[in-house]
């Protein structure tokens, strides 16, 4: 059995496409699986990452228990040109996972934060994360649902974002939207990376 | 063991593919994009099923997390079954073997290609 490439005589010299990702955090349901999907060439895929993780509490035996988790996680692509592939990964916001986030983070443009005004502490562990991590992200308040209960100083204020992190309105369902909030994401990257090189 | 959830005991099995390992050979972050080689478009008679499945996908170019989420294997099944078949020359990747200390952050040329892209959309 044998594999021909479906373009033998790939553009570019048959290179491989080099791929760029961003990752796309904040609480559950917020609206991350329809933002990556607003904007990517495919259906959202969805992969599993299995996770042994040690748990607070402490077992009869007096050691610490360990349990093992999938989580789940949605992710898209954007091809950009012939040579760039974007993807996008959705990712569960629950402090225990940090390690996959780890994984995530390293070599990412940065993040987006989505943000449901009526649930902002669900995004609480995603900001501290980027901020320690020291990658850029912005923070998009979503309205999924028409409506946004703050105004985008006092969200500022509640979830203690500093002055040089943008932050905007977004409209996760919408394509030219979300296409906005990846541009200002990845505009603040490069003012970042501008200022530390 | 009858606590267990259903769940994980099912999660065991597919760790049965990469004969119990964990931990890739190489590095492969899950957005590294893989593509067969010549040598998978000519011989493949001889590779276990999922290996053929993973050239069948990465006839195009895709990323480990396309291939996994298209096996619906977990993201470090398919590390471990990817690393060994890019050691046996069957896949290619584009990634840059990197030192552990170097910054993986796309640099400034690369980001600005991206806002180009993003642009042009």
């Amino acid at each position: 059995m044998a594999f021909k490439r479906s373009e033998p005589t790939q553009k570019s010299g048959g290179k491989i496409p080099i791929p760029v990702k961003i990752v796309v955090a904040g609480g559950y349901a917020v609206g991350k699986t329809t933002f990556v999907g607003s904007i990517s060439e495919i259906e959202p895929l969805t992969t599993e990452a299995a996770l042994t993780s040690h748990s607070a509490g402490v077992d009869i035996a007096g050691q610490a228990a360990k349990k093992t988790t999938t989580v789940a996680m949605d992710f898209g692509r954007v091809g950009l040109g012939d040579d760039l592939i974007l993807y996008l990964f959705g990712t569960p916001g629950q402090d225990r996972f940090h390690f996959m986030w780890d994984d995530l983070v390293r070599g990412a443009i940065g993040a987006v934060v989505l943000v449901d005004t009526s649930r902002l502490e669900d995004c609480f562990a995603a900001v501290d994360y980027f901020e320690s991590a020291g990658l850029p992200f912005v923070v998009a308040v979503n309205a999924f649902f028409g409506e946004i209960h703050y105004s985008m100083k006092d969200v500022r204020e509640a979830l203690a974002i500093p002055a040089e992190v943008p932050m905007m309105v977004t409209d996760a369902r919408d394509r030219a939207s979300t296409k906005a909030t990846l541009l200002q994401l990845v505009q603040h990257a490069l003012t970042n990376a501008g200022a530390s090189a | 063991m009858t606590d267990v959830p259903r769940e994980s005991r099912l999660r065991v099995r597919p760790y049965a593919l990469t004969g119990g390992r964990v931990r890739s050979s190489i590095e492969l972050p899950l957005e590294t994009i893989v593509r067969v080689t010549p040598r998978a478009e000519t011989s493949t008679s001889d590779l276990a099923s999922e290996h053929r499945r993973i050239c069948g996908i990465c006839v195009d170019p895709s990323s480990i997390a396309e291939v996994s989420a298209h096996l619906k294997l977990p993201l470090g099944v398919v590390r471990v079954l990817v690393g060994d078949m890019v050691t046996e020359g069957f896949l290619e990747t584009n990634a840059t073997a990197m030192a552990p200390d170097a910054d993986p952050r796309p640099d400034l040329r690369l980001l600005e290609r991206v806002l180009d892209g993003l642009q042009a959309l």
